[in-house]
């Protein structure tokens, strides 16, 4: 409980949006690249490097008026596999998501230069070859990235 | 059902490579007049988007040996690529003008985005540094028609087997058979790990080596490949790489005499024209192979045969 009280002191609460919490300390950004948020015209709250019982250090994202899907959460689970996601309405936990890492995800720049993704409009796809080191293949060239890569 | 596209042979399980073989000999076999009625009345476009000869050629020639006929370009400057149109568009485009395409393009993936932009068959002619299905096929073809088998059979791969495509997508289909393979090359162009490791998956044996003098006893095939400068961001690496090997008579002089040598051309100075003249070369007739097996792949994908 010494954790959550930390937590709230750190990141104001949420009336409406997504908290995503237990993402890898110093990784906040990758989710931020990931969810194409720095367009996002709304309040962002971000807390780096707080203190987490579970994990030593953690970072937390909340996302004003904005309500996670599977699919997003399932993104995010390449970068922060722990991750804890509520869903917050009217500053209560309305629905919790559980992470996990799909067999496929779409949406990451591919790590190869010459990959046709880089050069035309087509959305990326990458297979995942292993859940536990997260090892993925680009749908088009067919390359295999580790996540530090991809993300 | 027949698949749709021919982009990479790892969409190919062991039965369907075995089957696209015997219709490739059964093609091969074929009355003249009988193989002229298969693709009457169809068109093939070919998109060379980068340079190609051998392929572009067999597969015009592939065509036309079915009865078909060719349209497309040998150049992306000559298309509308050059204005500055997506790959999609002129794809959807050329859909329109034939039923089916064969391309070639310097972009990786850019064979899987074209056949998913289209509703008619596309077939991979090369894709940068990643896949060239339809010569994994006709080098499979050619040591199966050489030797009579897949099983038992020890493969040497000697040359660029980093950037070489066609080492990396024959390598995939040789590991569905029971083989053993060599991979011989400069420590700077060795194969690919992910390669390594999905050979390995399959529970091929493979031995690295730099020593091709030392291997050639050993082989009952020699792949050889040639050091691609195209591939090479850096050219001082590719002056210290190149000429890595030469393949000649001497070479041979400890070789099994039932050594065939294959190599997808063109070729540099990696096999020596002395060769060429011997039992060992096989190149030309492997080259040969490409219009039996095109035919092959050119009436699955449209529903014939």
């Amino acid at each position: 409980m010494a954790e959550e009280k930390v937590v709230k002191m750190a990141v104001t609460a949420l009336k409406e949006g997504t908290v995503i919490d237990h993402v890898p300390a110093g990784q906040v950004f990758k989710v931020v690249d990931v969810m194409n948020l720095y367009e996002y015209k709304k309040a962002l709250r971000i807390g780096m490097y707080l203190d987490s019982k579970t994990y030593g250090k953690k970072d937390i994202l909340k996302i004003e008026d904005r309500y996670l899907t599977q699919d997003e959460a399932n993104m995010i689970a390449l970068i922060a596999p722990n991750a804890t996601i509520n869903i917050i309405k009217d500053w209560k936990v309305a629905k919790k998501i559980q992470v996990s890492v799909p067999d496929v995800v779409t949406g990451l720049r591919c790590g190869n230069p010459r990959c046709i993704t880089r050069y035309d409009k087509i959305k990326t796809v990458f297979s995942v070859l292993d859940k536990k080191t997260l090892k993925v293949r680009c749908h088009y060239c067919e390359h295999v990235f580790g996540k530090e890569e991809v993300i | 059902m027949a698949k749709k596209d021919v982009i990479s042979i790892r969409d190919f399980s062991k039965k369907e490579i075995e089957d696209m073989l015997k219709l490739a000999e059964k093609i091969d076999s074929m009355a003249e007049e009988k193989r002229l009625k298969l693709l009457a009345g169809k068109k093939l476009a070919t998109l060379f988007f980068e340079p190609s000869t051998r392929t572009r050629l067999s597969f015009e020639s592939a065509m036309q040996g079915l009865g078909g006929s060719v349209i497309g370009f040998a150049d992306a400057n000559t298309s509308s690529t050059q204005k500055g149109e997506s790959l999609k568009d002129t794809v959807r485009t050329v859909e329109k003008y034939c039923d089916v395409i064969a391309m070639r393009h310097s972009l990786e993936g850019a064979a899987r985005a074209a056949a998913e932009s289209v509703s008619i068959p596309v077939i991979n002619g090369g894709d940068g540094a990643n896949q060239h299905p339809t010569q994994t096929f006709l080098d499979m073809y050619t040591i199966l028609k050489l030797k009579k088998k897949i099983d038992g059979l020890v493969i040497g791969f000697a040359g660029d087997l980093k950037f070489g495509r066609t080492v990396h997508s024959l390598a995939l289909a040789l590991s569905h058979f029971n083989v053993k393979l060599y991979f011989i090359s400069p420590d700077s162009l060795k194969m690919p790990q992910e390669f390594l490791d999905e050979i390995k998956e399959r529970g091929t044996n493979y031995i690295e080596t730099e020593n091709l003098a030392e291997t050639i006893p050993e082989l009952d095939i020699l792949y050889a490949t040639r050091i691609q400068k195209e591939r090479f961001y850096d050219l001082a690496e590719y002056e210290r790489v190149r000429g890595f090997y030469r393949i000649n008579k001497k070479l041979m002089e400890s070789a099994k005499p039932e050594l065939k040598v294959m190599h997808p051309l063109p070729r540099i100075d990696e096999i020596d024209y002395e060769l060429d003249n011997t039992p060992y070369a096989v190149y030309f007739e492997q080259l040969a192979n490409g219009i039996p097996v095109r035919q092959a792949l050119l009436c699955r994908v449209l529903g014939v045969l």
